[in-house]
This record gives C-alpha cells, structure tokens and sequence, in this order.
C-alpha cells in the first residue's frame, strides 16, 4: 500500500489530505495518508486580524485537526527533526520514523522577530508587537485598550508575507477603531513598507491607492529595515522612522526543519514547479500552501485552489502520465477596509486584479476591487464556509481558474 | 506591449520601463540602461547583474534582494550602495528583467 505523507495539518495539508482520499477512493485505490503536525490545534488564521479589536478571542478560533480530517487520514503528533529524501523517510523529534512514498511540505511560514536586530528585544510586546500569532494579537489587543495617543506605525519587514493585505486590513480597521474612540485625532499613523507603493500590482494600485491618503495615513515606500533601535525603525540606507507604538510584521521564514532538510530557499520556502507543485530538487517531494516559493499571495485561497489540482496531479504523476492540471497562481482575498465594508480582490501568476463581479455561490456575486458591505459580510461568512464545507475537500461551485479578463489597454506610446 | 528605442535599439517594455522581453537584453543595453537612471556600472555591478541573470535563466523569477545577499553573495547594505534607495527595482531595471513580484 502506498504511503502518503504530508507534513502540516493546517490550511493546506487539511484540504490536501481529504482531497487525495477522496480522489483515490474514486479510483477504488486505497493508500494510507499521514497527516503530521505539533499539536491537534487547527487556528483559523485569518480570524486572527479581529483579535486586536476585541471581535474574537483567539479560543474562538481554534478547533481540533483531528475532526476536520476525514476518517481514514492518520494524524501522527510529532515535531519534524528533518526529511531524509534520499531514503523516503521522516525523522521525528522524539526519535520516530516515517518511511512515504510521497512527501506534501505543508508546514507553512511563520513570523521571525528574531531576524531583525533589535525587534525581539525587551520592547517586544510592550512597544513592538504584531498580531499574525494568537499571543501577539491579543498582547496588541491589551495595549490598544490601553493608547490615548501618539505615533503608531504599521510596519511590513520583507515580502513575501502570508495573507499580504493583512497590514493593510489591519491599518484601516485602526483608524475605524481609533476614530470610534475619539483617539484618531491625537494619533499620528504611518504605514512603512519595503515595497514601492502600499499596492504593487498595477491595477489594484491605482484604484486602492488612495485608500491610506483618504485616511490620513501617511505612507513610507521602499523602506527596508536595518534593525529596531529603541523607539526608530532604521532602514539599510540610514532612513528613520520614530514610534510610540510599532505593528510590524516581520520576516516570514518557512519551517526549520525545511532548511535543515536541504529543501528550502533562502527564506526556507520549497522552491517547486509553479505549476505542478513539485519540488524542482526531488521528483515525489511536492509542497502546497505557505510553505511554497510560487509566485502568488500565501493565502488560504491559494490552497484551496492548488487542493484542486494536486490531488488529480498526485494521481497521474504515481500512474506513470504527465501531470496535466496545472496551478495557474489564482488567488482571492477579502480586504477588510473598516466601517463596515471590505474589498475583494481575484487574480493569478498572469491575471492583474482587475474590477468587475465575482460569482460567488449562496452569498451572490461580489463586487471586485470596491468598497461594499457585502464583501464585508461575504468576508464574515468565510469562516464559517472554512469550517464547514472548504476543509472537507469536497466540491465547491468557485472557478478555480484565476481570470481571464482581457488586460487593460495601456495606452502606452509606441 | 510598448517599444521604445534604446541607442537605436527597438526593445519592449512594461508600462513602467522595465524589458518585457529579457532575451533583448544584452550588456550595451544594460550600460545605456544603467545610464538613464544614473548609475555608471562598475565590476562590482556587474557580479550582480551576472547573478540577477542567471537566477531567472534557472527559476524564472527575478530574485530579491535577500535571494541576492545570502545566494549571491552582495549583502543587502552593498545593494543599497551599488543601486541607491531602490536596488530591488533598479538591478532588475538594468538587468532586464521583470519588475520583482510584490503582491497586490
């Protein structure tokens, strides 16, 4: 019987998972599937954007692994010492081995303060916090009740960085809370990103551009940072920027095990096939979600598309035929804008986002990249969909095409 | 796709400037490139721009700039110096390579 193994049960290894069951007993083809991970903790990740604003706690957003894998999926709980991909093993921590046929890297990307000198030093949650782990948002939450005034900086280290518009998020849901409290006016908020813009893609930028302006917030572009001394961000080429209060987000860095295993880039991310998913270094070794190096957003979105295909790729790759399904990088994000409303964002490796509507079923088509109560309240519903029906793995009525919508004409000179 | 004449070459570009087509590129360009945004190249440059190329000859990506610290050996603070305010953006610009991918 042949062995499936996939390292992580979040997002990613979840959709995976229950996706090669179900495919495989279609094909009345049974293998074991191993799903591996430190904990039986599944944490709804994009929850935890509200946690500083006191709309959920993070034990709200937690549910057992173990129940979203459809029966038949293992869970083994173990820390990964390292793949040993020569001889199609996996080492644990505490000394167990798991031999696999196929190995899925799943295990994500995580925020590492402790890449930039300075930043997890004794201001770390008193001055310094982020809000991408359960304890750092609520840490944010307890000093957010706390502020009366002052600068506040919202603060991207380096890209890429899961769910990429969550700064952004985050920065408008601050002004909306510090407004509701009266406190916005005696707040001074910037918004410093190593990018050259708060939007990069062309599109997006020049419709959502505004967004930050409208609000007072004033931008710092191209901004690299060097370390965090005492209260000023330092860039590398000797720019500062002083605060009261630093939200950053800090270096994204894929699992340890990934670097000391030989399968990681430069960020411990697994460089694969775009399309594929493959690693490029080692036929049988694919990886999926956050842990990847494709050129797309690290979303949750992402995962489920790429779900969508691998498990028919998976399929064909073990029977010997070309892996015909190919990821095309699409992606879509909600973009919480505070007051109630929300943007909603649809694109892939070639699709700029672009405006229009999106045929979402029940909820009804949504708005693409415009301010509306129904991407908010569509957002809202999105974990409840998460839950029930998108970690199953079973068919969901959303194109899992990224779009194909003409490309906006330049104008450009020739 | 836009073309504009560069030395009385005709090559394509982005809407922003940078080559669209990197098989166009060749080192004349990347001198008269490197000029119109003020930079006199110098060996150093050129160590990097040879990386820039062969990186996305293999992956198809341009690199970062911390792809290009820790795989190609210029730490970031160099980049910084060879290419001011902007290196990410200006090595692919003289590279001819697409702009680096940032998000939305």
């Amino acid at each position: 019987m042949k062995h499936l193994l996939i390292l992580g049960g979040g997002t990613a290894g979840t959709m995976v998972a229950n996706r090669v069951l179900h495919r495989l007993r279609v094909e009345r083809d049974f293998w074991r599937v191993t799903v591996v991970d430190r904990d039986d903790r599944h944490l709804y990740q994009p929850g935890l954007l509200t946690v500083p604003f006191g709309a959920a706690t993070p034990e709200q957003l937690v549910r057992s692994r173990r129940r979203y894998l459809e029966p038949g999926v293992e869970l083994v709980l173990g820390e990964v010492e390292g793949v040993d991909t020569a001889r199609g093993r996996v080492h644990l921590e505490d000394g167990r081995v798991l031999p696999y046929d196929y190995l899925v890297v799943a295990s994500g990307t995580s925020p590492r303060p402790d890449q930039t000198p300075g930043m997890a030093g004794d201001q770390w949650r008193r001055r310094v916090h982020e809000f991408y782990t359960p304890d750092g948002a609520v840490a944010l939450h307890r000093r957010l009740e706390r502020w009366l005034g002052g600068r506040i900086v919202v603060h991207v280290t380096e890209m890429p960085i899961k769910c990429p518009v969550a700064p952004l998020e985050f920065t408008f849901l601050l002004d909306d809370a510090l407004r509701r409290r009266g406190l916005r006016a005696g707040t001074e908020l910037t918004y410093v990103t190593p990018l050259d813009g708060a939007f990069t893609r062309p599109v997006a930028r020049d419709r959502l551009g505004g967004m930050l302006e409208a609000r007072g917030v004033q931008v710092r572009t191209d901004f690299l940072v060097d370390r965090v001394d005492d209260r000023r961000l330092v860039s590398v080429d000797d720019r500062e920027v002083p605060f009261d209060l630093l939200v950053t987000v800090p270096v994204n860095l894929g699992a340890d095990f990934v670097a000391r295993s030989g399968l990681g880039d430069e960020l411990q991310d697994v460089p694969v096939d775009p399309g594929t998913l493959m690693s490029r270094a080692h036929p049988g070794v694919f990886a999926v979600g956050d842990a990847t190096d494709v050129p797309t957003s690290k979303a949750g979105s992402v995962a489920h598309f790429e779900a969508d295909v691998f498990a028919d790729n998976l399929v064909s790759y073990d029977r010997g035929r070309p892996m015909t399904r190919l990821y095309d990088g699409h992606a879509n994000c909600f973009v919480e804008s505070g007051r109630g409303r929300a943007l909603l964002l649809d694109f892939g490796y070639d699709a700029e986002p672009l405006p229009g509507r999106y045929p979402l079923p029940v909820i009804g088509p949504l708005s693409l990249l415009a301010e509306t109560r129904a991407n908010h309240w569509a957002k809202a519903a999105t974990q409840r969909l998460y839950w029930n029906v998108l970690l199953h793995g079973r068919p969901v009525p959303i194109p899992s095409r990224a779009p194909r919508r003409e490309p906006a004409a330049t104008g450009a000179a020739v | 796709m836009p073309v504009v004449q560069i030395r009385e070459r005709a090559v394509h570009v982005d809407d922003e400037g940078f080559l669209s087509r990197p098989e166009e590129w060749d080192e004349d360009l990347a001198r008269a490139l490197a000029e119109q945004i003020g930079i006199t190249l110098t060996e150093r440059h050129w160590e990097v721009l040879r990386f820039l190329r062969a990186d996305y000859a293999d992956r198809g990506q341009t690199p970062t700039t911390r792809r290009v610290d820790v795989v190609g050996g210029v730490p970031v603070k160099e980049q910084f110096a060879l290419f001011p305010r902007k290196p990410g953006r200006k090595m692919a610009y003289v590279a001819g390579l697409p702009k680096p991918h940032g998000c939305v």
